[in-house]
């Protein structure tokens, strides 16, 4: 046999470099082969998806109420997948967001419920923000010790810990912290515990943009940065390199859990005023992609959320006005992971063909 | 006595649901994919499900029979899984993306799916989506005849399950077998093991892949499709649904990737999760016992990882792809 009929049809070549123009153009192709792929479900049901998607634009950013509101979806949103992002750099699979915000909720709860009469405003909601920082960062802490210690599969640990955290709190609004007895709800908080409104959004918008700063600088400024990328290439060469890498993996936890507790404190403290086992709502979930679609980036992460949001609040619209289920924004926000998805890989790897390949050789 | 046979019964009704996901998700892993839309896909395998049954028997109206609505039920949540799955695998084996990224983008959409199903099915067909009675019946019906229920204690413990029960076990010897004592077995968990010692021995890793996930989801579905059928009452409910499939994740790592496990494991969390509803413990709130399962996962994955013993743990490249132009 020779070697020539041995070349595969297709083979994959790594890119080394592409051009900027060129991904930036794959990227925005995938959105819009996903929005193409939305219509389907659109189709089926009999709604006309131009009108569909125009109901979707209008429902989230024509006014500035509904701004305003969808803005309210992407601050949990981005919040988290900054705090994702150094954890995925460092090849570390936090999947535990959810349990985080979870657990930084109950925290902040804990002080708006119980110190709300005795504290000054301004001083409750700043031992909320901290101790919500510091119990979501020890419940994230949990899993990267045990990681750093024994090797434990850290994907599995931090996806069970969601579990556990969403159970605490299912037991609090029926046990210890009910209101009313047998409503099974959490009081809401007084008006000194809620987040100040700035620009008609609560100031939690003001803390993620100022985190999408720090963390850019963070990544890639900074020495703990550095030995994060370092760990994430491979971890032989930062031992070599005399890094201590336990403590790496359980110090960048620790941060990764101590954002996400904040969000969850914004979410308490700015948005729904109570605690419930839901409250993270899928959030943990959905902005693991965010942040991977980002390719890490704070900067990309802003757009990302937003685009996330925007099809959420615009499926609300979508069900009261042309009574599509609102599951839509599910199924249209699943397509265009996908596709994005999808896209790295054209991004990442050439196609050669074994025709065109000949012929190469020959010239 | 009554009270402990009424919980043994009950736990077995929600672990079959279990079973289907763990078993396909076992499948799923040994090939080395960490498949995290399960979730999505039991919601899928549910809304799917229902609707096979319900279309068939809006079609056959007085000629509906119970075994052809339960076979178009199990056909059309495979289907449902299968290619749920196969996006799953295209994605990861074929495009090379992260798998936990595209098993959570998995999850949204499938359970956005099967919510837009579930929904679409209620508002098309006016308010409210259920079987005839008749046909109801034969989903939770059990296939033993009634003498042999009636034998004391054992009776209603062993024989009065639904049929899904016993295929669920049917099903879990035979993954064993092929496991252990096939030779595509053995290629599947080498694969899982070691993709590039597989490859080098001329195994075909895409193939084992995709059969091994795609397959595994079809079997994960039929979970959901078993939970909306008996535990619903044949109606649609993704409130009962939520969570489902993440628990069988958890199970998979209880069970040790083993499918024999997995009939005493998946019974053993029903107990936990419903024993709220039957047992009260004093001291013990009850909302703190449907942690019970996520605690003892998470005990478990501690120990094994502590012991470190080789025949308990993960398949070694789970949750990572395999690119041959990289070794």
């Amino acid at each position: 046999m020779s070697a020539e009929t041995r070349t595969p049809l297709i083979r994959l070549v790594k890119r080394t470099e592409m051009a900027k123009g060129k991904v930036f153009g794959i990227r925005v192709a995938s959105i819009v082969i996903a929005l193409i792929l939305g219509c389907i479900p659109m189709l089926l049901t009999g709604t006309d998806p131009i009108s569909a998607y125009g109901v979707i634009i209008q429902g989230s950013l024509s006014r500035p109420i509904y701004i305003k509101q969808t803005v309210k979806i992407a601050i949990p949103l981005l919040g988290c997948a900054l705090a994702i992002a150094p954890c995925f750099k460092m090849r570390f699979w936090n999947i535990g967001a959810e349990g985080q915000i979870t657990m930084g909720a109950v925290a902040a709860t804990y002080f708006a419920l119980f110190w709300a009469e005795s504290v000054p405003h301004v001083v409750l909601l700043a031992i909320m923000f901290i101790t919500a920082a510091a119990a979501g960062g020890l419940w994230a802490l949990i899993p990267a010790f045990f990681k750093a210690r024994w090797n434990t599969n850290e994907t599995l640990f931090t996806l069970m810990m969601n579990y556990i955290a969403i159970g605490i709190v299912a037991w609090l609004q029926g046990g210890p912290w009910e209101g009313r007895k047998g409503s099974q709800l959490i009081p809401m908080f007084q008006d000194s515990a809620r987040l100040p409104t700035v620009l008609g959004v609560h100031c939690g918008w003001i803390i993620v943009l100022a985190l999408v700063f720090i963390m850019y600088i963070y990544m890639n400024r900074t020495k703990q940065g550095y030995e994060i990328a370092v760990i994430g290439d491979s971890v032989n060469t930062a031992r070599y390199a005399g890094m201590n890498v336990g403590w790496i993996i359980m110090r960048t936890m620790f941060i990764s859990g101590a954002i996400s507790g904040i969000v969850g404190f914004m979410i308490v403290s700015g948005a729904n005023f109570t605690l419930y086992s839901g409250v993270a709502d899928g959030v943990g979930f959905t902005s693991i992609t965010v942040a991977w679609l980002s390719q890490l980036n704070s900067f990309a992460m802003i757009a990302v959320s937003m685009i996330l949001a925007v099809i959420e609040k615009g499926a609300n619209t979508l069900q009261t006005r042309l009574s599509v289920p609102a599951s839509i924004a599910d199924i249209i926000t699943g397509i265009l992971l996908f596709c994005m998805l999808s896209s790295e890989f054209f991004i990442n790897y050439s196609l050669v063909f074994r025709r065109r390949e000949k012929k190469e050789a020959e010239a | 006595m009554t009270t402990l046979i009424a919980l043994i019964v009950a736990a077995v009704t929600f672990g079959t649901v279990l079973m289907y996901g763990t078993l396909g998700e076992i499948l799923t892993e040994k090939s080395g994919n960490l498949n995290l839309g399960v979730e999505g896909i039991m919601y899928m395998g549910g809304a799917f499900g229902l609707a096979g049954a319900f279309y068939y028997e809006k079609a056959a109206g007085e000629l509906a029979s119970g075994p052809a609505a339960i076979s178009i039920a199990i056909l059309s949540a495979f289907a449902a899984g299968m290619a749920a799955s196969l996006i799953y695998s295209f994605l990861t084996i074929t495009l090379r993306a992260n798998q936990n990224v595209t098993g959570l983008a998995l999850s949204i959409f499938g359970t956005g799916i099967g919510q837009f199903v579930g929904e679409f099915m209620r508002v098309s067909e006016g308010g409210y989506v259920a079987l005839s009675n008749n046909l109801k019946e034969s989903f939770s019906a059990t296939v033993f005849p009634d003498f042999m229920i009636k034998i004391p204690f054992i009776g209603r413990i062993l024989f009065s399950h639904t049929i899904f029960f016993y295929i669920a076990i049917v099903l879990a010897v035979l993954m064993y077998l092929f496991l252990t004592r096939t030779r595509y077995g053995m290629y599947l968990t080498a694969v899982g093991e070691s993709p590039s010692t597989s490859d080098a021995a001329g195994i075909n890793i895409t193939k084992y892949k995709y059969l091994a996930t795609v397959i595994g989801g079809g079997i994960s579905a039929i979970g959901g499709m078993v939970y909306i059928m008996t535990t619903a009452g044949c109606v649609w409910n993704h409130e009962g649904l939520s969570g489902v499939g993440w628990l069988a994740v958890a199970l998979v790592i209880f069970c040790m990737w083993r499918p024999l496990n997995a009939i005493w494991g998946s019974v053993l969390f029903g107990a936990m999760m419903i024993m709220y509803l039957r047992v009260s413990v004093p001291f013990i709130p009850t909302e703190l016992y449907k942690i019970l399962p996520y605690i003892v996962t998470v005990i478990v994955l501690i120990f094994t990882s502590m012991r470190n013993s080789r025949d308990k743990q993960p398949p070694a490249s789970l949750g990572e792809n395999y690119f041959r132009e990289e070794r």
